[in-house]
């Protein structure tokens, strides 16, 4: 069957999964959300450290994902790649090292003699889930309101701004409102979906006033980021995008283009709803009941509205990365992939990730039917 | 395309590319090679059901968590480098480069991650079966990723399975079951992974060593010394049999890494293997310097037994491959940088008249460009002489690599000599030097990888794609920054690391 798919059907089935692993991403930065909570919301060592051990059987996840979102891309567009990473320099080496510096803090926080002390260690997690999102958000909004690149005969890149990438959230222009409205949305976003995997996470019985918190700042982060959804959502309906206009694939400016797309892909309206619907429910679930399950209506929410946030920009003939400086030069899904052979083979491959996903599901319910306690973080093992 | 070429520039980013390899590699082999004892220290307390194996498969799991963190900070960049830094190089090649690295992420970096937390927190959440199931799974894990990324690496020393495609002006793939079960990938898995076994036996000798000199947690370390070194013996001769076969594929393939790392300057026939020497620094592959100082030691024929398989054989030396030898029917870089010239100014040509709609001409220059097109990287080099990777340290390299590689299985069968007599705890002088072998074994195992990618110089594809090439379009200053910021975060972060082990290390295992 796969050995029959033509190309474009091909190229529309890779945006897809890379969206997937883009948007289960989304809903794994309930880490980073509960980094950035920490501080916030624990405030006795105990209460930290419970905290930090209920994220640290998760963080790997997160990174993982977000290192094969990068794979994949690499693997099936493989343009994007080298025109983004190589072009947008500093957004996403500011994007790495926020994540360097995550990927140690787990271990060494609490180990005796780790040179820089538990509040550095804690300061790392909280520039990873503050300004790491952003950035993240800041790249993706680029998707939308284009970046500054021109591509040679060679498709070799060339950034047209000093900034390289950082211009995305640093130039004073609309799209910079944009970008950081999307990057804040994600940050908010993050702290509610960290609050209600903390409360799912953490036996609460033992630290019951940290529960009062985190179900507050699930509430409070949910209000926070609804204007910065509400400005990404409405100026979606009015923007202007770069689509193709002939069969050479000429690209042009097209008013109401995103607009345009919801029009054709009804589906797409209907997703966005429908995650959102699940997102105002698990913040209430977590928020105003006492229930613990809030974060499944939370995540799968947030991999809907992460979905439609990544599949808007690229289907119906739209450029997924526009060039601001040379329109011709901008990536739709058709100019920036891989062979038909490498997407073939990949599709192959791809046939494995159910399995995958069903063993993470496994582990994952299999370690957490007991919550994390005190005593879990007493351990010399424990984070 | 390389008009407005900064050297320097490529330059930076290889020092960049190196830096950060190499810290990376500071702690990915004692990963692979650490998570296969722990599966069979687990095992053996699962099956004894005796607490001290279980307090022993604790103590090594807790050292392996603090190296697994840093391996995982340090391994991000690279992904993430071939784009930014070598963004040329993924758009011509990621058609076929891009795949090892998303299925490494798909099968192999999840198995980790998840049954990481299993493995360290599964205690007393799971079952005690798959609990160490769990640790077996962050073996397999951690080994099918090296299978990935050396598939991936493999491909840049011998790339197979793959066509150029004027059109779209890129390397795509032709053959993906070519590519991933190349036979230079196969050997460079089998060569990394018992390697790196090595250097996971030799972590636990050195520090087992260090607790018997001391008199501290006696038992523990020597039945850790028992597990690992008898790993250790097999996961030597092993890596000594495959280094011999990736020797060979070598000189099939890459026969100037194999001319620079033997500095063989002139062809031979019957070659001998340098045992020892001291590389002439001023030699050039066009002078008729001594290649050596002083003394000097061949071991006679060796070198053609080892690149050929047979004995009377001709090893090209790098003149050779940088003039040709007609003689030995061997083409030079100098006829392939002329074919090189032709391939690319064909391929513009090719360009050029499918921009203007002249079909009949855009044909022609592709026939012509399907002629050259082998030796299209060598057409962007720009005097054959650059062909010649740095001798110096390619030279050393190996024979550092080699040297270390020979003695370890002897000190392994020396350790498992004395505990079996029982009186290892009286051989302070072997104790003593067991402390630092695992240094040793991480010295060697990052001269096998400047072995193999200085070797390649000035390839990143070899042949294909020189390394002016392959980089992004920045400037220096933009390089260099990222460089120092590298440089400084990863220095902070292993002498942090360092200390903590250095503390877990001191304290020992927990007490019942």
């Amino acid at each position: 069957m796969i050995e029959n798919l033509d190309y474009a059907t091909l190229q529309h089935l890779w945006w897809l999964l890379c969206s997937v692993v883009g948007a289960l991403f989304l809903f794994l930065t309930f880490v980073q959300g509960g980094q950035s909570l920490l501080w916030q919301v624990a405030k006795t060592q105990t209460e930290k450290d419970l905290v930090i051990n209920s994220l640290g059987r998760k963080w790997e996840l997160t990174f993982t994902t977000l290192v094969l979102f990068g794979g994949a891309l690499f693997a099936s567009f493989p343009k994007f790649y080298s025109t983004s990473f190589g072009g947008a320099y500093w957004v996403w080496m500011l994007i790495l090292f926020s994540f360097i510096v995550q990927a140690v803090s787990y271990e060494f926080r609490r180990k005796p003699w780790n040179v820089l002390g538990s509040l550095v260690y804690e300061g790392f997690l909280l520039i990873n889930g503050t300004v790491g999102i952003l950035l993240i958000g800041a790249a993706v909004g680029t998707f939308y309101t284009g970046a500054n690149f021109q591509l040679d005969g060679n498709n070799f890149v060339t950034w047209t701004h000093p900034y390289r990438g950082l211009e995305a959230a640093l130039s004073p222009s609309v799209s910079s409102i944009f970008n950081i409205a999307l990057g804040l949305f994600l940050v908010f976003n993050a702290r509610t979906l960290g609050a209600m995997y903390l409360v799912n996470n953490i036996d609460l019985n033992e630290a019951a006033d940290m529960g009062t918190r985190l179900r507050a700042a699930c509430w409070q982060n949910f209000l926070i980021s609804l204007p910065f959804l509400l400005l990404i959502l409405g100026s979606i309906l009015f923007m202007r995008g770069y689509g193709i206009v002939d069969d050479a694939g000429t690209v042009e400016i097209i008013s109401f283009k995103f607009l345009r797309n919801l029009v054709a892909n009804p589906w797409l309206i209907l997703l966005l709803a429908g995650g959102l619907a699940l997102v105002i429910a698990g913040v209430w679930k977590t928020a105003r009941t006492s229930e613990t399950g809030g974060i499944w209506y939370g995540g799968l929410g947030t991999v809907l509205v992460g979905l439609t946030v990544l599949l808007l920009p690229a289907y119906n003939l739209t450029a997924f990365y526009p060039s601001k400086a040379d329109p011709q030069s901008s990536l739709t899904i058709y100019n920036a992939s891989s062979s038909p052979y490498t997407l073939k083979v990949m599709t192959y491959v791809a046939l494995g990730i159910p399995f995958v996903l069903a063993y993470i599901a496994y582990v994952w319910w299999a370690m957490g039917r007991s919550k994390i306690t005190i005593e879990d973080t007493g351990d010399r093992t424990a984070y | 395309m390389i008009e407005s070429l900064d050297l320097g520039m490529v330059n930076w980013a290889r020092g960049q590319f190196a830096l950060t390899a190499m810290y990376h590699w500071i702690f990915v082999p004692l990963t692979l090679g650490l998570s296969w004892i722990l599966a069979f220290y687990h095992t053996i307390y699962v099956r004894t059901g005796n607490e001290e194996w279980k307090r022993l498969t604790k103590f090594w799991m807790k050292l392996f968590g603090i190296n697994f963190a840093i391996g995982v900070a340090t391994g991000l960049i690279l992904e993430f480098e071939f784009g930014t830094n070598w963004a040329n190089y993924s758009w011509m090649v990621g058609d076929i480069f891009g795949a090892p690295l998303a299925i490494e992420g798909i099968f192999a970096f999840f198995l980790e991650a998840t049954f990481f937390a299993v493995m360290f927190f599964g205690w007393n959440r799971v079952s005690k079966g798959f609990h160490l199931f769990a640790t077996w799974m962050v073996a397999v894990g951690s080994s099918l990723s090296a299978v990935w990324i050396l598939v991936a690496n493999a491909w840049m020393q011998y790339p197979v399975g793959q066509a150029f495609n004027p059109e779209t002006a890129r390397f795509e793939m032709q053959n993906f079951l070519e590519v991933a079960f190349s036979p230079y990938a196969v050997n460079k898995f089998t060569h990394a992974t018992s390697s790196s076994m090595l250097v996971g036996a030799l972590f636990v000798l050195s520090i087992s060593s260090w607790y018997l000199l001391r008199g501290r947690h006696v038992l523990m370390a020597k039945r850790s010394i028992v597990v690992a070194a008898t790993l250790g013996i097999f996961a030597s001769v092993f890596t000594i049999f495959n280094g011999d076969e990736s020797a060979y594929e070598i000189a099939q393939v890459q026969p100037m890494k194999l001319a620079a790392f033997e500095g063989l300057w002139e062809g031979e026939q019957n070659a001998g293997l340098v045992a020892f020497g001291i590389v002439n620094p001023e030699k050039k592959v066009y002078d008729t310097r001594d290649p050596f100082l002083g003394f000097n030691l061949h071991i006679p024929r060796l070198l053609g037994l080892m690149a050929n398989r047979s004995l009377d054989s001709y090893v090209p030396g790098m003149r050779d491959l940088v003039y040709g030898n007609p003689e030995q029917d061997l083409l030079g870089a100098v006829q392939k940088m002329d074919r090189g010239k032709k391939a690319v100014a064909s391929l513009e040509a090719f360009k050029e008249a499918r921009k203007a709609g002249d079909q009949a001409a855009a044909d022609t220059h592709l026939a012509s460009f399907n002629q050259y097109k082998e030796f299209l990287g060598y057409g962007y080099l720009q005097r054959p002489e650059e062909a010649v990777p740095p001798v110096a340290l390619s030279f050393y390299a190996f024979h550092i690599m080699v040297g270390l590689g020979t003695l370890f299985p002897l000190i392994f069968l020396a350790y498992l000599y004395f505990a079996k007599k029982g009186t290892l705890a009286d051989r302070k002088w072997l104790l003593g030097f067991g402390t630092i072998t695992y240094f040793l074994a991480l010295i060697a195992s990052q001269a096998g990888w400047v072995v193999a990618e200085v070797g390649r110089q000035p390839w990143t594809i070899q042949g294909l794609l020189p390394v002016t090439v392959a980089r992004t379009n920045l400037t220096t200053a933009t390089v260099q920054t990222t460089f120092y910021m590298f440089l400084a975060l990863f220095t902070l972060l292993l002498i942090a690391e360092i200390s903590i082990m250095v503390k877990q290390i001191s304290i020992g295992p927990e007490e019942n």
